[in-house]
């Protein structure tokens, strides 16, 4: 920590390090509920709260039992020996394995439709000859900003008209429409930096519009195309009120499954997932911060 | 074009309006011959930068034809025209190497890779940047970056490049050394270049002929020593290097020279090029090293009485601000020869020039 200067009054230190103080406060109240979840879910014992074996950190008050629970639960032979059989048997059966499947693959479908959508909504906005720009790109973000049990409310009237309720393809489009902002706003940001003369380059050195797109403008704005898709993952991978109204017990998410988890069985299973969910958030962030510092280094290349 | 008949790139009644209403470009008439280097000139505003844009196929023109080899190219997209083109800011592609940025065209074109390792070869050979084919154009200096988009415009052997002011970026030795070069492969490849600039110098050292724009028209086309020594109006004339200017009315004429009475009251004759005829106003125009500064009048000479006000000594010669005729910014260039030093501030000789090196122009505001 670098020195206070020599002419710092007493109230002035007295600020800078209850200021530091507040910060971390501030830190604790936002970080504390999830880091609380952590070593709760090695709890041996079936309760959400700290037994006092594990306040003294004795090894047998921990265990994995509700990560191996995430596989059991629903299993037909649970006790089986471990083999292939035993796998396929949690594949197919065990209650979560379903959920944690029904949300990677709605959670990937929605976002390779979203990110179609808003980045090919990005470019289109980013032109300037595109009329009523702003108007439109408000109506596109919308779903962020318009409470999401109304959004979800209304998809489920009409998709019901439609029998797109309770099926997959459904609850897909729902977390597209629900995701699709997220990558308007991250492609949007990174076309800021883009260069236009570079699109003119490559016309002028005879490539058409569809070379120039994936061989100029892709690998460049690619970047705010993958962080942007991985926010529409994570809105789906995270998503309960659209699934409570939209699909059925067939396409159980893993929150929904957490739901009546919380609501029917009470068993800390839902701890062992949630830190798992916690772990995959933080990779997922990770990359793209990692993408977010790759794309400052390409823009910075070019002369403006 | 051998038989000198058709020009390679024509420009016919060419208009532009962004908004509909202002014309950046009016009735643009343009021939340019198949390797010729053309500039365009003039200040910001002026539609140089807009004419390149309708030629490269960027900007589409309200009204009238852009010809290229004799073909009309208004309904050709920008990547059918095969013109090469650099631009203000390079535009290379970051995320590629150098070499990469090079091979674009070619397999765009679909050309075999043999092919394309040797024009790429050749390209870097000629801007002599063989050794840095495996950079990524931020390892680059701006010069060098310069040179790259330099061989990219030109490795697909374009019959057209354009140029959009390529050295507007570059520190003023490495402008003026890569003038030349780019002036030499111009000449070496034999290509036809439209040059687009802000800079005269730059203009005057490069090119073949000289389009000096001004307010969406261009005022004069010409090459550079014409453009110098015979500007055809005033705008040309106080664009083009430096110029004195003195207000007056052409009182007679006759066998293309002007009598003309100055503000001031002098007469002087000058070489009627752009006057309205008897009894309009004109500005004549007069080059500063063109003028000598004498003691008495001299024969043979228009002379008018001046009042020394600055002297900057520049070496090879002194430059002199002097009032003539009610102009205080009147400048003469005194070559710095033993028998001129006496000049000093606050003395009163005499202005002289020849009737040749006089011209009556349009009034045009300054």
């Amino acid at each position: 920590m670098a020195q206070l200067p020599p002419y710092t009054t007493t109230g002035e230190r007295v600020w800078h390090y209850s200021f530091r103080v507040i910060c971390g406060l501030i830190f604790l109240f936002l970080i504390l509920p999830v880091l609380i979840v952590l070593p709760l879910s090695f709890n041996v014992e079936p309760y959400f709260s700290f037994t006092p074996g594990m306040l003294a950190f004795d090894p047998e008050a921990y265990s994995l039992r509700w990560y191996k629970d995430i596989f059991r639960n629903g299993m037909a032979a649970p006790d089986a020996p471990l083999s292939l059989a035993w796998f396929a048997d949690a594949w197919n059966n065990a209650q979560w394995m379903r959920a944690i499947r029904n949300s990677f693959f709605i959670g990937i479908c929605a976002m390779l439709l979203s990110t179609a959508l808003g980045t090919l909504a990005a470019i289109g906005l980013s032109r300037s000859e595109m009329p009523y720009r702003r108007l439109i790109m408000s109506i596109l973000i919308s779903p962020m900003i318009v409470p999401l049990v109304i959004t979800a409310a209304g998809m489920f009237f009409f998709y019901s008209k439609i029998q797109l309720s309770q099926t997959y393809l459904g609850v897909i489009m729902a977390h597209a429409i629900l995701g699709t902002p997220f990558v308007i706003i991250t492609v949007t940001a990174t076309l800021v930096g883009f260069d236009k003369s570079l699109v003119r380059a490559a016309n002028s050195l005879g490539a058409g519009p569809i070379q120039t797109f994936f061989k100029i403008q892709m690998p460049l704005i690619i970047p705010g195309v993958i962080s942007g898709g991985l926010f529409a993952f994570i809105t789906s991978f995270d998503e309960v009120v659209a699934v409570l109204f939209l699909a059925s017990p067939e396409q159980r998410t893993i929150p929904r499954q957490m739901w009546s988890g919380i609501r029917e069985q009470i068993s800390p299973t839902i701890l062992a997932v949630a830190t798992l969910l916690v772990l995959l958030s933080i990779i997922l962030l990770t990359v793209i911060e990692l993408l977010r510092r790759r794309s400052e280094r390409l823009r910075g290349v070019t002369p403006s | 074009m051998l038989d000198g008949s058709d020009p390679f790139v024509c420009f016919r009644n060419v208009q532009k309006s962004y908004d509909g209403e202002t014309l950046v470009v009016k009735n643009l008439n343009l021939e340019i011959e198949s390797g010729e280097f053309v500039t365009m000139l003039g200040p910001s505003g002026s539609g140089k930068t807009t004419c390149l844009m309708m030629l490269a196929g960027f900007e589409t023109a309200t009204h009238g034809e852009i010809e290229l080899g004799g073909k009309p190219i208004n309904n050709i997209p920008p990547h059918k025209r095969g013109i090469g083109m650099v631009f203000q800011n390079y535009a290379l592609f970051p995320h590629m190497t150098v070499a990469e940025n090079l091979t674009f065209p070619l397999k765009v074109r679909g050309m075999s890779s043999g092919e394309i390792d040797e024009k790429v070869g050749r390209a870097l050979d000629m801007v002599q940047m063989r050794f840095f084919a495996d950079r990524k154009p931020a390892q680059l200096s701006g010069g060098q970056q310069q040179r790259i988009a330099l061989a990219r415009a030109l490795v697909f052997e374009p019959e057209l490049v354009l140029m959009d002011e390529p050295l507007g970026a570059l520190d003023k030795q490495l402008r003026e050394h890569m003038q030349y070069e780019i002036k030499h492969i111009h000449e070496n490849l034999g290509v036809t270049v439209v040059y687009v600039t802000h800079d005269q110098s730059e203009a005057l050292t490069m090119s073949n002929r000289i389009a000096v724009f001004d307010d969406g028209v261009i005022q004069q086309l010409a090459d550079p020593v014409t453009l110098y020594e015979k500007p055809e109006n005033a705008f040309v004339a106080q664009f083009i290097g430096e110029n004195n200017t003195l207000a007056g009315t052409v009182t007679s004429l006759s066998g293309g020279v002007a009598s003309v009475t100055l503000d001031s009251g002098d007469a002087v004759k000058a070489l009627a090029i752009n006057t309205d005829g008897k009894g309009s106003a004109t500005q004549l125009s007069v080059r500063p090293e063109r003028c000598v500064v004498t003691p008495k009048k001299k024969a043979g000479l228009s002379s008018l009485k001046g009042r020394i006000e600055e002297l900057i000594y520049l070496g090879d010669h002194i430059r002199c601000r002097m009032t003539v005729a009610g102009n205080d910014e009147f400048i003469v260039k005194v070559p710095n020869t033993a028998d001129q030093l006496g000049l000093q501030i606050g003395a009163e000789p005499y202005v002289g020039w020849q009737t040749d090196d006089c011209r009556a122009l349009d009034v045009k505001d300054a």
